[in-house]
């Protein structure tokens, strides 16, 4: 048919696109390299500047994957949120998912000095903070999924997902509260999330946690269709809705999870880009939305990693605002030019 | 082709729900083909019975024909590609309910008896012996009613399905159904319209002092 042709040519453009905007990204930063010698390094050439080596496979090319990672990921989780819950404002984040994540951020920062008999490490160093974010946002996750076996209804779950979401971050507070200064910066900090610092040996093991995912995702792009006509015309196309749901969750739990624990939580590009990407492409089907919101996501990551680390100056701005303060008005700019939203 | 009449709140769509398990039962037993409802699993069940409801779709920027093809998932591989079989009792659904003119329409698009037209033919595609719909004509003028109601009926005379929906249409059920079930207090007829009609049936369905039945022509008059 026609439209399968517009969508494969969507998806070539898409990709160069993609391309395009990784090169970018690794040939900017605080460190100018000409391009020609970016790509040199690129290609597997050594450059005579040793550093320059250095800053583009160490520094600069993990970071650009992670950013790839962390917009896929979460843009693929927001969109199986939004279609479960059948609510077009729910995000990666709504089953108290990154709440979990900050709980055990914050109990490892802030709560070692408080709980300093009990804990026996103080030492906090960046993988031990992505172990207690994904311990915290893994428990949050299994209370969520123990309580979705008790409950049928799918809006009650987001319901309760939020609700934890609250008391995490109730804690959170209180713990900010009676924590000290160097503490609470490092804490803060985290929350506003960072693409950089991983090393390949972390790339590879987020690289497999988005796997697993993506794959879970896949093997539900039928149910995940279904659901569109709502839960009920699903069952009686023979959805097998409770395993249906639990692998959505479980799908997101890993997405968002692992990325939170990895990079902190990144907020907008999980509500966002499935939105983006329904009014580009004016489709629902999930056989189209799921391989096109992982190439969006990674795009408008790469985009926004690529302002926040202010080229040619030392400074690096927060990932969290510059994903809000991009994207945001993007969204808004479609939705007030189309006059419809699409779901 | 058999229709479930009834006041409100007598239990006709809980009925149509518990036999399309969309709600547990709430006692009793249900057979289909001699064999307990309980029994089925859900890709068994959606080769047999298909639905129809009253509740709004959850995403309406679905085309009429992806809507449609939704309606062969118990049929299609793990990730949903059509077959050419497929393909063609979709197309079958579309000419069957009249629909061709409006198959790449979104359905956001729609009338309400269109996109009332819309489920049927996804329930056709499904390709199910048993059809249930949950009140068809709810929300329809008499005209786009009529239009429903004889769809309905060259649907179950034409490919030998069982169609069975609620109504609160009792006229027009005993003008075009093959059988009704009418639901009162405590007796429960099932039969043909004018085997009904005899057993004066619908006499009871309504308390006489508002309106009272006519069996001569087959319909209500309302008491001044």
């Amino acid at each position: 048919m026609n439209t399968q042709k517009k969508y494969r040519l969507f998806f070539v453009l898409l990709l160069l696109a993609l391309l395009v905007c990784l090169v970018i990204n690794i040939s900017l930063g605080s460190v100018s390299i000409p391009l020609k010698d970016t790509f040199y390094v690129i290609l597997g050439n050594s450059v005579q500047n040793d550093s320059w080596n250095n800053i583009i496979w160490n520094y600069r090319i993990p970071k650009a994957f992670t950013a790839i990672l962390v917009g896929s990921g979460l843009a693929l989780s927001g969109l199986l949120m939004q279609t479960l819950f059948r609510n077009p404002l729910a995000g990666p984040f709504v089953l108290g998912i990154s709440s979990g994540a900050s709980l055990g951020a914050a109990l490892l920062i802030m709560g070692s000095s408080l709980f300093s008999g009990m804990l026996s490490f103080t030492f906090v160093n960046d993988l031990s903070l992505a172990i207690a974010a994904s311990v915290g946002s893994f428990l949050v996750l299994l209370v969520v999924m123990i309580v979705a076996v008790k409950i049928k209804d799918t809006m009650a779950l987001l319901i309760i997902g939020l609700m934890f979401g609250s008391i995490t971050t109730a804690i959170v507070s209180i713990l900010s509260y009676f924590t000290n200064a160097e503490k609470l910066r490092q804490y803060i900090y985290w929350s506003f999330g960072s693409v950089g610092n991983l090393s390949w040996q972390q790339l590879l093991i987020l690289l497999t946690i988005i796997l697993a995912g993506v794959l879970l995702s896949i093997i539900s792009i039928k149910p995940l269709n279904s659901l569109l006509l709502g839960e009920n015309y699903a069952r009686s196309l023979g959805v097998n809705l409770k395993r249906s749901r639990y692998i959505i969750i479980l799908a997101t739990g890993l997405l968002a999870g692992g990325i939170t624990a990895f990079a902190g939580p990144i907020a907008f590009i999980g509500l966002a880009v499935p939105h983006l990407t329904r009014q580009i492409f004016n489709t629902t089907d999930h056989k189209v939305l799921v391989p096109a919101v992982l190439v969006y996501g990674a795009i408008l990551m790469l985009i926004c990693d690529t302002i926040a680390q202010l080229p040619a100056s030392v400074n690096v701005l927060p990932i969290n605002a510059i994903t809000s303060i991009i994207g945001a008005p993007v969204v808004i700019w479609l939705l007030v030019r189309k006059k419809k939203m699409i779901f | 082709m058999s229709a479930i009449i009834g006041i409100n709140g007598i239990g006709k769509s809980t009925l149509l729900r518990t036999i399309g398990k969309i709600q547990p039962k709430l006692s009793g037993s249900i057979l289909l083909n001699s064999r307990d409802l309980k029994s089925y699993n859900a890709l068994d069940l959606a080769s047999l019975l298909s639905i129809v409801l009253t509740e709004p779709l959850v995403s309406k920027n679905l085309t009429v024909l992806e809507l449609i093809a939704l309606g062969r998932q118990p049929y299609t591989n793990w990730i949903g590609t059509l077959s050419d079989k497929d393909k063609v009792k979709i197309q079958e659904a579309i000419t069957m309910v009249d629909l061709s003119d409006l198959q790449y329409k979104k359905c956001y698009e729609l009338s309400d008896g269109q996109l009332q037209r819309v489920m049927i033919a996804r329930a056709l595609a499904q390709d199910t012996a048993i059809i249930l719909l949950d009140e068809p004509t709810s929300h329809l003028d008499l005209h786009h009613k009529v239009q429903i109601f004889k769809l309905l009926k060259s649907i179950a005379h034409k490919t030998n399905k069982t169609i069975l929906f609620t109504s609160h249409e009792i006229e027009m059920a005993i003008q075009l159904c093959d059988k009704i079930l009418v639901l009162n207090k405590e007796v429960h007829d099932f039969g043909k319209p004018d085997e009904l009609i005899q057993k004066s049936a619908f006499e009871k369905l309504f308390p006489i002092d508002t309106v009272s039945f006519d069996p001569s022509t087959g319909s209500f008059k309302i008491k001044k």
